[in-house]
């Protein structure tokens, strides 16, 4: 195999027994990136040169005695919604085209400190509103697995970008399943912590309540791995937990036995394709196999999650994008005669439709008037499928449900119908507005040949449990898994 | 008909803590346009706030000198708007669970205790300001000012004359200044008032329509503000019209309002709990600590200057309305004993120059003990009342010791019986016709001697002593 098809685990043992350097592993990520990025189109932005010189920097270190932590060496794809000093972060997004930020997100500085090489930034929906990378003002990804296909969004660059061996680990954000949908469309793995378990700092924002930064990988351990290095209180955003860390990697026990495993109905109801549900009954055969015990339970206030979803994330998107108004960093309208034509025409042409239709959405649900039936009322249903949570874990360790009711759609499918979009969202939504961590990973195929992905929910900072289930299912069905079949 | 006067009043005061209330950039006024800055008060992309815990505590340390309740729990909401001195489109401020409510400020009426009600008290941001220059067809945004901390005290309609609102915007200014919460200076912004205000016939209970009124940028002009919406309102009540619920702006050169915007107009704020930030939570010990923090406030000390000074009420109440003029009063006692001496030279000399110069009293050179030391040096003799005026005005320009000044302009006083004899005895003989107008009991006859010799002596004379010498010798 090739060192760009390799997981990060895998090149550390490399790199500590200087098999290789890190420079030659990033220069075969680049090598991939020129052979297959004209068909894929995962990234917005290239570092090329700054990652060289990374890499040849941690060469450097290592030749001088020092140790190499996990991930020392290791390419990294960040999502183009994160922060990077002195590097475009443009969110897909016209109105952002040319923004470079001043500063570096919290992750960014992170992963500096452990020593990972930035290859680039990774295409997305605009401002990650979207489950297909679509709305990009970059142009769309396309799925490795079916070049005509999605990569799901909104990290569908993250996640092709994994899949397609275009770089080794990579960072997503996840506002309701934008980190786990793109991994279950590009069978791979995605995670999203708990809220708060990552500082949003330098995270574009989105959705604030929402938002959470996760790793998209190649294997359950990479994504401990990526965990380890960005998780932890930052002083910098208020809303991060001030909680211990654990070490992630601690939890990669290919063990199951006695593990109870609720498998709520409700994510299996209309709508979800037949293939997925066999192959969540596949699973649950697999786990009870291992030792677990499944059983079927019921959130009953799953129904109203896409529902609540729709007027809590667009009401505050509409607030967070509101500074791009075409005064200051922004694009900005050319023929503006006077304010408020400069906020009208900027705004206008800056943003893509889907932006601006959620923002319209969520202008409403603020309004005067509106404001006690739509979003505070949003906010009590919220604490409704928040409970609904907790109570089923008092019994049960993990939740498990496909990730998505589809595997990956075709291009173009359902970018005309935005309700059919929104409610491919299900299985994730409900995660987000209750705070919880949730794991997508592969679970099998359908005739098609395109991935379907599980996924395992756990209580909130308890990553570690739904870890444990996650690698132990890997372990079980590694010699099934496949890779893309992208050719060079 | 006559009509009732109804006034509330909004008052923003910006906080002096170090730092602004959501990041670590300097809170100092003025500077550079556009140097106290940093990603997170610009609203960059990704930013997100953090409560400075000053900015807290000097909020919860106003409510409690304004008497409030201090909320166990509080929040803060997005307060959403697009203007170009406000980078995130939207101000993080409190809407439905402020730091403080129910409160009351006591203010003087005629002699009277008025008890003016606070509604509440909550924390927000500062916007940015807009500098327009003349010619380029452009306006320039100053973000220094964004982020700068600030409360907004918000009273109840409980005011009954514009005068009542002046004495309570006086108090109000008094107490933040001695919580040390705020600079209070309007003319810089960092004290703000709009007012409310609205008229109804004597004796009906229902209160009027209303006018917002802004841009009042001193207490002066609050006070003519108000009066003239009186006017205003009156006059178009009288002719039978009826006054518009509408916000209108003082223009202080011409005095008059004139409106600005109407009710259908107001902005749809869009009020939300801000997700960036966690919910505030306030426990016992820490609101005591605070408590436990908080100044003799200006009602309790001008108790204890009438009480234990002898303060006239007239003089304990000039005085603790300026908590630089307290500080300064106090000060000053520690070196001389007569405080009523020492409440005459800060009502009078001290408060003159202060005003003629527009200076605040932390400007003055003058140092609390070297008033006193001047006040000893007249009981002593060294000077007369009057050249201590003069020694006054000099130690107000230069700072210098009074010791210092009289030697340097030989301002001592004559007091040697011999030496005053002399010039006494010259001045009788170069003024018969006084001295035979005094004869025939024309008293003032002696006023023009006595100016003479001062003339002679450069005021320097001891007057008692040429009074005597006067008489004796004629
Ligand atoms: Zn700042």
């Amino acid at each position: 195999m090739k060192l760009n098809e390799l997981t990060a685990h895998e090149l550390h043992e490399k790199l500590v027994g200087k098999e290789v350097s890190a420079t030659e592993i990033t220069k075969t990520v680049y090598e991939r990136i020129d052979a297959v990025e004209g068909k894929v189109n995962s990234y917005v932005t290239l570092t090329r040169e700054q990652a060289i010189a990374q890499a040849n920097e941690i060469d450097h270190r290592i030749k001088n005695g020092e140790t190499v932590t996990p991930l020392m060496g290791i390419p990294i794809a960040i999502k183009d919604n994160m922060c990077t000093d002195g590097v475009k972060t443009t969110c897909s997004s016209k109105m952002l085209a040319d923004f470079v930020s001043p500063y570096n997100a919290t992750v960014m500085n992170k992963l500096n400190t452990a020593g990972t090489v930035m290859i680039g930034k990774t295409n997305l929906d605009e401002f990650a509103m979207g489950g297909s990378t679509e709305t990009s003002y970059f142009g769309t990804t396309h799925n490795p697995w079916d070049l005509e296909r999605v990569p799901g969004g909104s990290s569908g660059g993250s996640a092709a970008a994994i899949a397609a061996d275009e770089a080794i680990i990579s960072l997503g954000s996840d506002t309701g399943g934008s980190i786990r949908q793109p991994a279950s469309f590009c069978g791979i793995v995605g995670l999203k912590p708990t809220y708060g378990r990552v500082s949003r700092y330098g995270l574009v924002a989105f959705a604030s309540s929402l938002d959470q930064i996760g790793p998209i990988t190649k294997d359950v351990t990479d994504a401990a791995l990526v965990m380890n290095a960005i998780s932890g209180h930052d002083a910098m955003d208020s809303t991060s937990a001030n909680v211990d860390v654990p070490d992630f990697t601690k939890a990669l026990i290919p063990d199951v036995k006695g593990m109870k495993i609720g498998v709520p109905k409700e994510y299996l109801g209309e709508g979800v394709d037949q293939e997925v549900a066999d192959n969540i009954q596949q699973s649950i055969k697999q786990f009870e196999a291992m030792g677990a015990k499944c059983e079927e339970i019921s959130l009953p206030n799953t129904e109203y999650a896409v529902s609540v979803y729709y007027i809590i994330a667009p009401a505050e998107a509409s607030s967070n994008l509101a500074r791009f108004d075409g005064v200051r960093y922004t694009y900005r309208a050319e023929d503006a005669n006077d304010l408020m034509e400069l906020y009208c025409k900027s705004r206008s042409q800056g943003f893509g439709p889907e932006v601006k239709r959620r923002i319209m959405i969520g202008t409403y649900a603020l309004s005067s008037g509106y404001y006690d039936a739509y979003y505070k009322k949003a906010q009590q249903v919220r604490t409704l499928i928040k409970q609904d949570f907790e109570k089923a874990f008092e019994t049960y360790d993990v939740i498990l449900s496909p990730t998505s009711p589809s595997a990956a759609f075709k291009i173009g499918e359902k970018a005309s119908d935005p309700l059919s979009m929104y409610l491919s969202d299900i299985c994730t939504i409900p995660v987000n507005l209750a705070g919880i961590p949730s794991i997508s990973i592969p679970g099998g195929y359908n005739a098609a040949g395109m991935p379907i992905g599980i996924q395992l929910m756990g209580k909130a900072f308890d990553e570690n449990t739904i870890l444990r289930a996650a690698y132990a299912f890997e372990q079980n069905i590694k010699d099934t898994l496949k890779r893309a079949p992208l050719k060079g | 008909m006559e009509y009732g006067i109804v006034i509330g009043l909004e008052v923003h005061a910006e906080l002096k803590t170090k730092s602004k209330i959501f990041c670590g950039c300097s809170n100092e006024f003025g500077g550079q346009p556009n140097t106290h800055v940093c990603p997170i008060c610009l609203g960059m992309p990704g930013v997100l706030p953090v409560l400075n815990k000053s900015v807290l505590e000097f909020a919860m340390k106003a409510g409690m000198a304004i008497n409030c309740e201090i909320s166990r729990y509080s929040k803060f909401d997005r307060k959403n708007y697009f203007y170009p001195d406000l980078p995130k489109a939207y101000q993080i401020s409190q809407f439905d669970l402020p730091i403080c409510k129910d409160g009351y400020i006591d203010i003087d009426v005629e002699g009277e205790t008025k008890r003016i009600r606070v509604n509440r008290i909550h924390m927000e941001e500062d916007a940015g300001k807009l500098v327009h220059t003349e010619g380029y067809g452009s306006s320039a945004v100053d973000v220094n000012r964004c982020g700068v901390p600030l409360i907004e005290i918000v009273s109840e309609a409980d005011m009954r004359s514009p005068q009542e609102a002046y004495e309570y915007l006086t108090k109000l200014k008094s107490i933040l200044e001695y919580t040390e919460v705020s600079d209070c200076k309007m003319q810089e912004g960092s004290l703000r008032c709009d007012a409310n205000i609205s008229l109804r016939p004597k004796g009906q209970e229902e209160f009027g329509i209303r006018a917002e009124l802004k841009n009042m940028n001193s207490f002066k002009g609050v006070l003519k503000g108000l009066e003239y919406e009186v006017k205003r309102q009156t006059e178009i009540l009288e002719s039978g019209g009826e006054v518009v619920q509408e916000t209108r702006r003082w223009d202080d050169e011409k005095g008059v309002t004139s409106s600005m915007r109407g009710k259908e107009e107001a902005h749809d704020y869009r009020y939300f709990p801000d997700p960036d930030l966690v919910p505030i939570e306030v426990d016992e010990e820490w609101i005591q600590r605070i408590k436990d923090e908080l100044p003799e406030l200006p009602d309790v000390r001008k108790k204890r200057l009438i009480e234990e000074d002898g303060l006239p009420e007239y003089d304990a109440g000039v005085i603790t309305a300026s908590k630089g003029l307290a500080v300064f009063y106090d000060e000053c006692m520690k070196g001389y004993h007569n405080s009523k001496v020492v409440s005459n030279w800060i009502m009078g000399e001290l408060s003159m120059y202060l005003n003629e110069n527009n200076m605040e009293i932390d400007e003055c050179k003058i140092a609390p003990a070297q008033l006193a030391e001047m006040l000893k040096l007249i009981d002593n003799g060294t000077i007369s009342g009057k050249i201590a005026k003069t020694v006054f005005a000099e130690m107000f320009a230069s700072g210098k010791d009074p010791e210092v000044i009289i030697k340097e302009k030989g301002l001592v006083q004559i007091s040697d019986e011999g030496e005053l004899a002399k010039i006494v005895e010259e001045v009788i003989a170069n003024n018969p016709k006084s001295v035979e107008d005094y004869h025939n009991g024309k008293e003032k006859a002696v006023g023009f001697l006595v100016g003479q010799i001062m003339k002679a002596t450069r005021g320097k004379a001891n007057p008692a002593l040429v009074n005597k010498l006067l008489k004796e010798k004629m």
